[in-house]
């Protein structure tokens, strides 16, 4: 079943002069990690946007086309009803944390939606574990790095239970070694919880090897849907501007070269050193 | 300045600063109805000397006494004034009276900032916005005052950032006459609301995609509960109350130029 | 151009930010600071231009001491853009903007425009002349605060995170822009965590750690080192993770650029006479 289904699905901004996503017409399953990506301006935060509502509840302007997120026709529900079912973590740890204290912030959700205390507890302290960060209840957001800042919003998001979680460059301010916990984190999540993932990022060297369901959007249109490895493969991805992670590039050059390493496009370089190392027999 | 650091909550672990915060907040209020039923010096002396177990007891004593030092120089503008004008008005004759009148003002000043001292610098942010929702306070306006302590160290953060960004620039706040002054802020004040108002922006952003108005009757992760200490402190501000309008009906307090 | 001997820093809270670094930077140079958030990186870049004065020890740039000048005297000579453009912007249009500084530092009125409309052509900027800078793109608000401040023609460019939030064509763009400035004999210092754009550049590069510097050296080098970056919490650029795995066929570990990779690895399946 389709968790996340759009057909043609085309908006404008208040005042704008064309439309920031046009004919945009994706399904993703239940369970997918989704990664989405393109140059600055193709649309990809617009389209996170019409995942919850805030396009077009908050945002206004004209949107066209189907969209409907868990069975429900965004258009039709108000912005609060699509938060139980979809979350959406922003870019910018800071501004999205409202309370004093760690606990406070991922229990907001609950408390607009009138939980009950009991419940709210559970829940809160099963997502403070889930995203590692039980130590940190009591911390207040100011005093924490954005690494952990961004766990606390994921955290927030999650003791909601929705189904799908989008995630807009949540890495964008990161350390690459706090984006990786990040990743590992949401990965962990779809794995074990099942939730599904959009991931929109630039850094396809740390997080192509999480999906098989990449979507490259420029100027507002989807250009490419599919699997990494055939999309990442080709000179038009490049052209678009797309960041073609270093593993995946070497391979190309080394297979114009006349070096074939092996059937598999790499996305990591996990995977093009073990092909390596199999190619020359050290494997 | 000295006087705010008399009001920033300090994180202590102490039976004040367990009381609940609308119980020490009626305390606060009764002293200050205390403070305006009387006027002369004994009681205000009185009202003060109250203050110190609570502050001993707090272990804030640091802190109270700063605010005591910032608030030392608006006292001594309220005893000059009022001297000042009883001096004139009585024909250049500065009676004993009128100056114990002028000291009992005073007093009442420093009573009131201090008792309001004691509250702030023993109630945490938190508790105060939990306070003010159980109160209740319209949440948006909780919400709004603890939304505004959250991003205050943020703020004065991107400010000092700011104005290390166009001192990189070559702007120099320190020179030229006052009108120039004020104009060298315009650039650190402009980016300063441009960042506030796109902070707020994405702040809404994630209050909606987090539920906000999703229904009416908000419910709470904490809930502030009564303790012993709390009917202890209610029971020695009802106290005070009552013996002070008894006081102030019937018992007659000297002034201290009729003790002299 | 740079000299910091023994500098020590502590800020108002009385936290120990520098714990005595020393660096000379010369004239022309490309570096790269490098180091986990809370290193010490931005507190140390801002002794360059004199926000930031040591506790202890000293720094000379152009052979003065900081201590015993202003900020925008240093600033003529020391240009630094910072991360977020938006904590600059604030003039009605673009070319107020540009202007600011240099009437700041007292150039004449018609050296100003001039000044102004070369920063524009040199970022492709000039037909944003009179827009609000408000109303540009996030990337278009970098370009103009970078413009703001080249207008005045620094003899060094020091860069605070400039690649946080930029997409591939962005950064590519900025590599073009570090060799530009190169070109032009500057001296250039990226304050940065992203590994694979240093790998790119391939700058000196000084890693920083609690408030002192652990390594020092040429990109290749240190960006390959993976006990020292364990150590600082970097993370190995892509193409030295690859070789650092391929260690069993004897290839070299510090490989950082892509196009080395290709070679070493096609002249060993040579030498291999592999099919």
């Amino acid at each position: 079943m389709a968790v996340i289904e759009t057909k043609n699905l085309t908006y404008t901004y208040p005042g704008a002069a064309k439309p920031s996503i046009a004919e945009v017409s994706i399904k993703i399953e239940k369970g997918e990690f989704v990664l989405i990506t393109g140059p600055s301006g193709c649309g990809k935060t617009t389209l996170c946007r019409c995942f919850n509502g805030l396009v077009p509840h908050f945002y206004q302007g004209d949107l066209k086309g189907e969209i409907k997120v868990a069975g429900e026709d965004v258009v039709k529900r108000h912005t609060y009803e699509m938060a139980k079912h979809v979350g959406l973590v922003f870019q910018n740890p800071e501004n999205q944390l409202f309370a004093l204290s760690v606990e406070k912030d991922v229990a907001f959700g609950l408390e607009n939606l009138g939980v009950p205390r009991a419940e709210i507890r559970k829940k809160v302290d099963w997502a403070l574990n889930q995203t590692g960060i039980s130590d940190l209840r009591e911390r207040s957001p100011h005093e924490i790095s954005g690494g952990q800042q961004q766990r606390v919003a994921i955290a927030s998001v999650l003791a909601m239970e929705p189904e799908v979680i989008v995630l807009d460059e949540p890495t964008s301010f990161l350390d690459p070694l706090s984006a990786q916990k990040i990743f590992d984190v949401i990965y962990d999540l779809n794995r074990t919880q099942g939730i599904t993932v959009v991931l929109v990022e630039h850094r396809l060297d740390l997080t192509a090897k999480y999906t098989n369901h990449l979507i490259v959007m420029q100027d507002g249109k989807v250009r490419f849907e599919g699997n990494p490895r055939e999309i990442l493969s080709t000179e038009e991805t490049r052209l678009i501007g797309v960041g073609i992670p270093k593993a995946t590039l070497l391979y190309q050059m080394l297979k114009k070269g006349g070096f074939d390493v092996g059937d598999n496009t790499p996305l990591s370089s996990e995977e093009l050193a073990n092909q390596l190392l199999e190619a020359f027999g050290a494997k | 300045m000295s006087i705010f650091d008399g009001l920033k909550f300090r994180k202590v672990s102490s039976p004040i600063h367990k009381l609940d915060p609308r119980v020490k907040f009626i305390y606060v209020l009764s002293i200050f109805t205390v403070a305006i039923i009387f006027y002369q010096v004994i009681p205000m002396l009185f009202l003060f000397v109250l203050q110190v177990p609570f502050v001993l007891l707090a272990r804030v004593q640091r802190q109270w006494l700063r605010s005591l030092r910032g608030a030392a120089f608006l006292a001594a503008v309220i005893f000059a004034v009022n001297v000042g004008t009883s001096y004139f008005y009585s024909g250049y004759k500065l009676a004993p009276p009128a100056v114990e009148n002028a000291v009992a003002l005073t007093l009442r000043f420093v009573v009131l900032v201090e008792s309001f001292s004691i509250f702030f610098l023993t109630t945490s942010p938190d508790d105060l916005g939990l306070a003010l929702e159980e109160s209740h306070v319209p949440y948006e306006f909780a919400f709004a005052f603890t939304t505004a302590v959250r991003f205050v160290p943020v703020l004065a953060e991107e400010a000092q950032t700011i104005m290390d960004a166009q001192k990189a620039r070559g702007l120099e706040l320190e020179k030229g006459g006052l009108m120039k002054r004020i104009r060298n802020y315009v650039p650190v004040l402009i980016p300063l609301i441009v960042s506030a108002i796109r902070r707020s922006l994405e702040l809404a952003e994630a209050m909606e995609s987090r539920a906000w108005g999703a229904t009416k009757r908000r419910t709470n992760l904490y809930a502030l509960k009564l303790h012993r200490g709390d009917y202890a402190l209610l029971a020695i501000t009802v106290g005070i109350l009552v013996a002070s309008v008894y006081v102030r009906l019937y018992v007659p307090i000297p002034t201290i130029v009729h003790l002299l | 151009m740079i000299e910091a001997k023994d500098v020590h820093f502590s800020y108002a809270n009385k936290v120990e930010a520098l714990k005595g670094v020393s660096l000379t930077i010369k004239d022309g140079e490309f570096l790269a600071i490098m180091g986990q958030n809370g290193a010490g990186k931005s507190t140390f870049v801002k002794q360059f231009n004199g926000l930031l004065k040591p506790t202890l020890g000293t720094v000379l740039v152009d052979g003065v001491e900081t201590t015993k000048t202003t900020v925008a005297a240093l600033s003529r000579n020391v240009g630094f853009v910072f991360q977020n453009p938006d904590h600059q912007l604030f003039s009605e249009t673009v070319e107020q903007e540009i202007a600011f500084a240099l009437k700041n530092f007292g150039f004449a009125s018609d050296v100003v425009e001039k000044r102004v409309t070369w920063a524009l052509e040199l970022l492709s900027l000039s037909q944003y002349r009179k827009t609000s800078p408000f109303l540009l793109s996030g990337g278009e608000r970098k370009r103009v605060a970078l413009a703001s401040v080249l207008a005045w023609n620094p003899q060094m460019l020091i860069l605070d995170e400039p690649t946080i939030g930029q997409d591939h064509e962005q950064k590519e763009k900025l590599t073009q822009f570090i060799n530009q400035m190169q070109a032009q004999s500057k001296t250039v210092v990226i304050v940065t965590h992203d590994v694979e754009f240093v790998a790119e550049c391939n700058p000196r590069v000084v890693l920083m750690k609690e408030g002192k510097i652990v390594a020092e050296g040429m990109g290749k080098d240190i960006l390959t080192d993976s006990q020292v970056l364990a150590e600082s919490s970097i993370v190995l650029p892509q193409i030295a993770q690859v070789f650092t795995e391929l260690s069993p066929l004897g290839f070299p570990r510090n490989v950082i650029d892509i196009y080395e990779a290709e070679k070493i690895i096609l002249n060993a399946r040579e030498s291999r006479r592999m099919p």
